[in-house]
Order: structure tokens, then sequence, then C-alpha cells
């Protein structure tokens, strides 16, 4: 009882971020159906969802946007609901949206926010130019973000969140949409703002990101969270590795799953791609057909698995044309967990 | 909870950041150059050039450049201040009011500074028009007191107009919906005595003539800048009409953005 009784009442000093039981509802639809989240300060959480999900209106409630319709959180120990200046004051964010001015420059954008956080003239100037140069923006800085490229943009995105230095920082799939590099430089920025002490809420559609960049993932399905963990904990649980076998007579199909059935549970037919998912049928049983060849994909963790699966196969005499291990996808985790949970 | 009034005194400089990006983004598109720059000296030359041969003043005995150069006046600054319908929708329906919202500043600062930027922009614009239309031969007689009247004049207009802008800029989900506002403050003056005379048109146009807050501007206006106009009674009720419209749309819009920015 008094345990439940903290949870909910007060907030230890560490967690930058502490919410319970968060609801919303948009009409008939709900959107959250109850999410809880804590992040300790320093730290970061990667909530993994795909569109829909609800990890925006997870964002925008805690970053002052949107009043959630149930439950409470705290975000640098202020209430958001009831102190938003306050946590205003502490928090920055990207939003999905371009959130930039496109018709003025990179530098003006900054010193307009900066100003508007009331860094006084002289201090707003210097942020803007320290910023510009750490995002790599400096060439850029007095060509108008119309001209920007995507991964530009992004950038320059992420450092208007940081004008007043906050110490929470909300992004909102930050990523989508750069081609590798860039991702791969906003990643080393997060990593840099991190290692500066900075507590993040990242949101992504990517396991990699999250692999990547978090402490702790939360993954959230239908406006609920349906696992929350370290990515270790995370991939133990839906196998590190998927393993793509193609067969060469599709007529096999039926006796290797008999054959990989009587595997370990570790190594078992799993999830497949979102077609299989949308027929709501058990996945493995339906392999996939291409180019004459019949695929079963595999969870596996590690060798041991791998050496097991292609015995199993080779006993019950079925022919292996291709094999392909790769890593997760964020299907194969969402299928997994709410497989899982239904 | 958003709209909290802000720390004393930051306001203004907020105010004062807002206006400024306001009017930047209004100088660097084609636009806003048009309608702010080119336009109120356009109007002016079709009316009296190309209109202005062909149309008759009626009883009031005037040339028509002095006729229709106040309407002109008051198209000049109401289209410009129609855009700032526009300028608000782009804001609310793009991320930008998103991160306005994330900084520590009153969210109604927004759509004020809009509101404010529109009023200095489209006075400058009226500006322009007056001396197109000396360019064009209209020759005003009016005292300092009269000049002052004049541009209070001005100013109300361009506020009322702007003011309502934004209520429609905040009752709209698009930025395409917001231009269709820059209609009805086209079309206002052409339905008023101030292009050609009232008396002129069928009864029920000449009863919604009379009617708006456009006739009895245009009267005050003719009457401030030229001589031997009678005021009467149109300064009075212009001043009513726009007061009236000022303190009508701007409650509404701060209820509008509210409800906009909350739930």
């Amino acid at each position: 009882m008094v345990e439940t009784m903290n949870a909910i009442h007060s907030t230890p000093l560490t967690d930058a971020i502490h919410a319970r039981g968060l609801t919303k509802s948009f009409g008939e639809t709900r959107v959250l159906a109850g999410i809880d989240l804590t992040v300790p300060a320093g730290t970061l959480l990667a909530l993994l969802g795909p569109n829909g999900s609800g990890k925006t209106t997870t964002v925008r409630i805690l970053a002052t946007l949107l009043a959630p319709d149930g439950g409470t959180a705290t975000v640098g120990g202020h209430d958001v609901m009831r102190e938003g200046r306050a946590v205003r004051r502490v928090i920055g964010l990207t939003a999905q949206q371009a959130t930039v001015d496109d018709l003025l420059t990179g530098r003006e954008n900054l010193e307009l926010f900066a100003g508007l956080h009331h860094l006084g003239r002289r201090t707003a100037r210097r942020r803007a130019a320290e910023l510009l140069e750490r995002f790599d923006l400096a060439g850029a800085a007095d060509r108008r973000v119309g001209t920007y490229s995507g991964g530009m943009r992004r950038r320059l995105d992420l450092a208007a969140g940081m004008v007043a230095e906050p110490r929470i920082l909300f992004l909102d799939e930050p990523t989508t949409g750069l081609d590798p590099r860039s991702r791969a430089e906003l990643w080393a920025v997060i990593r840099e703002l991190l290692a500066s002490g900075t507590t993040i809420l990242l949101t992504t559609q990517y396991l990699e990101e999250a692999d990547q960049l978090a402490d702790r993932v939360a993954v959230i399905h239908g406006g609920r969270l349906v696992a929350d963990g370290s990515p270790a904990e995370l991939k133990r649980q839906v196998g590190t590795e998927r393993l793509v076998l193609s067969l060469a007579r599709p007529e096999d199909v039926p006796r290797a799953h008999t054959a990989l059935a009587a595997l370990t549970p570790t190594a078992r037919p799993a999830a497949q791609r979102p077609a299989a998912r949308q027929d709501d049928r058990p996945a493995a049983q339906e392999p996939e057909q291409r180019d004459g060849w019949s695929e079963i994909t595999l969870a596996v963790h590690g060798p041991g698995d791998l050496r097991r699966a292609l015995d199993a196969l080779h006993r019950a005499a079925v022919e292996v044309e291709r094999v392909e291990l790769r890593t997760p996808t964020l299907d194969d985790v969402f299928f997994e967990l709410t497989e899982a949970a239904a | 909870m958003s709209a909290v009034a802000p720390v004393r005194g930051a306001a203004a400089g907020d105010l004062y950041r807002l206006v400024v990006r306001d009017l930047r983004r209004e100088l660097r598109v084609v636009d806003g150059l048009i309608v702010n720059i080119a336009l109120p000296v356009i109007i002016m030359v079709v009316f009296v050039y190309v209109f202005g041969g062909a149309i008759s003043t009626g009883s009031s005995g005037l040339a028509y450049i002095d006729f229709v150069v106040p309407s002109v006046l008051l198209m000049s600054g109401g289209y410009g201040a129609a855009t700032t319908a526009i300028t608000i929708a782009d804001d609310m329906t793009g991320g930008m009011m998103d991160r306005f919202r994330t900084l520590p500043i009153g969210g109604w600062l927004v759509p004020a500074g809009h509101v404010l930027a529109s009023v200095l922009r489209n006075v400058v614009a009226c500006g322009l028009a007056l001396a197109a239309a000396v360019l064009l031969g209209f020759r005003p007689h009016a005292t300092l007191t009269e000049w002052l009247l004049v541009a209070a004049l001005l100013t109300g207009y361009v506020l009322a107009m702007s003011s309502l802008a934004a209520v429609w800029g905040l009752l709209v989900r698009s930025t395409q919906a917001a231009g269709a506002f820059s209609f009805v403050v086209l079309f206002l003056p052409y339905v008023s005595d101030g292009v050609v005379p009232a008396e002129t048109m069928p009864d029920v146009l000449r009863d919604f003539a009379a009617n708006q807050p456009l006739t009895p501007a245009v009267a005050a206006l003719r009457s401030l800048l030229l001589d031997g106009v009678p005021m009467g009674s149109s300064g009075v009720v212009a001043a009513a009409w726009l007061a009236g419209l000022v303190a009508l749309s701007l409650p509404v819009a701060a209820v509008l953005f509210r409800r906009r920015t909350s739930s």
C-alpha cells in the first residue's frame, strides 16, 4: 500500500520524467489506455512503436502541449497540468513536424527562440552561434531554412529545442525520413547530449535506433506499454536474430515445420512479415513463396540455435537452398510482444 | 493553463520579437511585397485612370479622384490586413505553434504579434497608396489635427480588419481557407459609398451600403482630407463601428485561441 502511494504522489529527485496512468481519447478513439513511464535523470528512454500507437500523444502530454484525460505526470519535478510554465522552462522539444520558420535564416530562428526564452540579446546571439557550430550548420547559418536539406533542418530543429540548455529533451521521431548519413550524425549529437547529462525521451519506429541510443526501451502498442526494459532484455525477449531459411522444395514445408517445432522454445518458428499478421493466422504456417522457394523465419539466439535448426532439417531430409541471418525488425518485435500479450 | 500571464515586462519584449519575425517574413515573400507595396499603388492607378473617366460621382459634385481616394486607402490597408488570417493559420496548422507553446511565453502573444505586425505594415501600405494618389493629382487639404485623425481612422480600420482576420484565421483549419477572408475585405468597399455613389445602387444594396462601416469611414475621410465636405455624424459612426468590431473580435479571437491550444 505504502509503496503504491509513493509511486503516485512523490517523484524521486532522480526521475526526470515520471508518468502514471496517462489516458487520452480523441472523440471515440482511445489513443492512450494508461501509460506509466519513468525516466531517471541523465538517461535516454526510447519509446518504440508504429504509427498511431500513441508515441506522439505521450510526448505532447509530457511537453505540456496536450492535457491528458486521466493520470498524472511530472517533468523535472513539476506537474505537467498545474505547473506548465515551470515545465516549459526545463524542457526542449523537437516535434515530428518542422517547428522552425522556413522564411527566416537558421541564425534568425535560433536568435528568435533564444530571445523568447529571455536570454538577453548578447547571450542569445552567442548561444545561437554556438549551436550552429555544434550542429554543423555554421556554413548555412545565414541562409533561409527553406533552402536546407532534410538533415540540416532536423539538426536546426534539434538546436532550436536546445537554446535554453534544457535538462530534459523530447525528441519525437528525430530521424524519420533521414538518409543514413544524416541519421548517424544526429545519433552522434544525441550521444553527446546524453554524455553532458541531458535526460532524453526519444520516440522511434526503429528498433536499431533504440538499440543504439537507449538506456531503456518502452514498447508502445495501441496506447499501452507492451514491454519495458533495457535493449538487451528486449532483444532477449524477441530473440536476438532472425534466421530466414529458403527451402528448395515447397512440399517440404510441413515437414520442416514439424522438425523445427521439436526444437527448444528458443528456436521456434517466429513472426513473419505484416502480411501474415493482417491475416491473423499463425505466421509460420503460411511460409512466404518467393522465386519458387518457400521461406521459414525463426527467432534464434546465437550460433547454437542456428546449428540445431539446420541439423533438425537435415535429419528430416529437408533441403535448404539459402540461409540468411538478420537482426529483428520492429515488425518482429511487435508481433512477438503483442502475440504474447494476447 | 497555457495562457497564464508571463513574467511582467517580458511580454512587451516577446511581442516585439514576434512582430519583427512577422515583418521579416512579409518582406521575404513575393506575395507580401505585392500586397503591401505594389497593390496599393496599382489599385490607386486602376481606379483613378481606368474607372475614373467612366464613373459619375453623382450628387456629391466631387472630382472622381477626390471621391475614390478615401476608399482606395481603406482597400489598400484592408486587403493587407486580411492576410493576417493566413499568417495565423500558417502558425496554427504547421508545427510552429508547438514550438512557441513549449517556450515560457504567453501563447496568445503569437496571434497578437501577427495582428500588431499587420497594423504596422498596412498603415505603411495606406501611406504608399496616399503617396501614389498625390502623384496622380490628388490634392488633400487638411490641418495637422485632421491628418492625425486620418491616421487614427486608417489605423483603426486596419486594426479592426486584422482582428476580424485573426478570428477567421483561428476558426479555419487550413491556410487555403484562411485566404478566403481577403474576398470579404475586398468586396466590402464596392458595396459602400466609396467607389460609386450608393444612390445609384438598387434598394437592397443601398440599404446595406448605408449600414456598413465603410460608408461612414469613407465619408469621414473625405471630410478630413478635402475642403467643403461636411463631417456630419460620419466620424462618430465610423469610430463606433471600428471600436465595436475590435472590442468584439479580440475577445472572440482569445477564446478561439485558447480552445485551439488546449484539449
